[in-house]
């Protein structure tokens, strides 16, 4: 049987990727955050699953407004790094996890999750940033990869309480896969920010605190933050934070956060990272 | 024109229905940039290229004067808007800045946010904006 081991958060801003791409990392602006990275990459390197979910956003990338599906699951067997429109970033092929794939997506539809399947798909930043961050600079990265893309850009998005509950949904899935499997889930996006308009760079501490607090202890209580909960308080980007709502539902209903990290700034975000264990 | 609950949100442009009517062809013109071939084209001969998309004349000069805020309020969204910038070899907090209200240069940008961001405190909604 197959198992979910573990959950990880983290925002997925771009500027982290061409930090570490273009050897960065040591500028003062960028070392506080990389430094915060170092307990999490500890970890990741005693503690590397089979296979990764990893719900992420595409930014006009591989979906625009011509077609867009509100979750996407990626049954490729590689997916490669994306042109996003200043060249794609040299970081290795993705590998996918094509059997383990098709069978969350079987059972996902039969439990009324409408998913759509994506049997080609370049990841942008919001997928190979978020594995920078655990893996660093590998020559191929450790585990397969499931991508599951969600819409968050384009209103209306998946409530909060729907992606809590596709969460529970993928545990139940990968339960009753018939190998013996480890897998990890990544939520990726966040926290508080907003890139567009005279408002650009608002953050909000008080919020992202909450939030991950209740992102431990009390999930229940962001499934019921609406869309304009997250406009209002978290910025017009900061609804990108529904996706560790995925996360968290995929996970055991008491965990262990064994590690949490938040920096302000990252670019115009409020960064967070968490790992999380099932108990 | 439904109204939504988020539109006393201050300084804000979410990608709804009303965005997506407005800026389609504005949109789907940034995407290509994604393509290299494109964007050679592009740097060509901007207006040439930008008139192959049936944009609004106000549409095509906001792009060309690379009029970041003006390019939201006529329906283009932040992350369509990216390609431009990223066109222009530029940070994004340029373009931030720029869309800032008052605007802000690159480093008043960069310092705004060094210095924790731009406070939640009177920019939850119009009314509390105006109040201070």
């Amino acid at each position: 049987m197959a198992r979910i081991v573990s959950g990880m958060g983290t925002s997925h801003v771009p500027g982290i990727g061409a930090a570490l791409d273009n050897g960065k990392t040591d500028e003062p602006y960028w070392k506080p955050l990389f430094a915060g990275f170092e307990p999490l990459r500890k970890w990741h390197r005693k503690h590397v699953p089979d296979v990764n979910i990893i719900v992420f956003n595409d930014h006009a990338t591989s979906f625009s407004l011509d077609k867009y599906s509100t979750f996407t699951l990626g049954v490729a067997e590689t997916f490669k790094p994306a042109d996003e429109g200043w060249g794609p970033r040299k970081v290795p092929v993705v590998q996918g996890h094509p059997e383990l794939a098709w069978h969350i997506l079987e059972h996902l539809i039969f439990e009324e999750f409408d998913m759509a399947v994506a049997g080609s798909l370049d990841v942008d930043h919001g997928l190979t940033v978020p594995l920078s961050i655990a893996y660093d600079q590998p020559i191929q990265w450790p585990t397969a990869v499931i991508p599951l893309c969600v819409n968050v850009i384009q209103y209306p998005q998946p409530t909060a309480l729907r992606c809590y509950k596709l969460g529970q949904a993928i545990k139940r899935a990968v339960e009753k896969f018939d190998q013996d499997l480890t897998v990890g889930i990544w939520g990726t996006g966040g926290l508080s920010h907003q890139l567009g308009g005279e408002r650009a760079g608002v953050v909000n501490p008080d919020f992202d605190k909450d939030f991950l607090n209740n992102i431990v202890s009390d999930p229940l209580a962001i499934t019921r933050l609406t869309h304009t909960d997250f406009i209002r308080e978290a910025g017009c980007e900061g609804i990108e934070m529904i996706m560790w709502n995925v996360m968290r539902g995929a996970l055991n209903e008491k965990v262990n956060e064994v590690y949490r990290f938040y920096h302000i700034p990252v670019s115009a975000t409020a960064y967070g990272a968490m790992i999380l264990e099932n108990t | 024109m439904t109204q939504r609950d988020y539109d006393d949100v201050p300084g804000t442009y979410v990608l709804d229905s009303r965005n997506y009517r407005k800026g389609y062809n504005l949109n789907m013109f940034l995407m290509t940039l994604n393509k290299s071939v494109h964007r050679e084209e592009f740097a060509l001969n901007e207006k040439a290229y930008i008139e192959k998309f049936n944009v609004s004349e106000a549409q095509k000069q906001a792009v060309i004067n690379r009029d970041y805020l003006q390019l939201l309020k006529l329906g283009a969204n932040v992350y369509y808007t990216f390609k431009l910038v990223s066109h222009d070899r530029l940070q994004p907090q340029f373009m931030y800045g720029k869309m800032s209200d008052p605007e802000l240069s690159f480093e008043e940008f960069q310092q705004m946010m060094l210095s924790g961001g731009r406070s939640i405190e009177g920019n939850r909604s119009k009314k509390e904006k105006q109040n201070g």
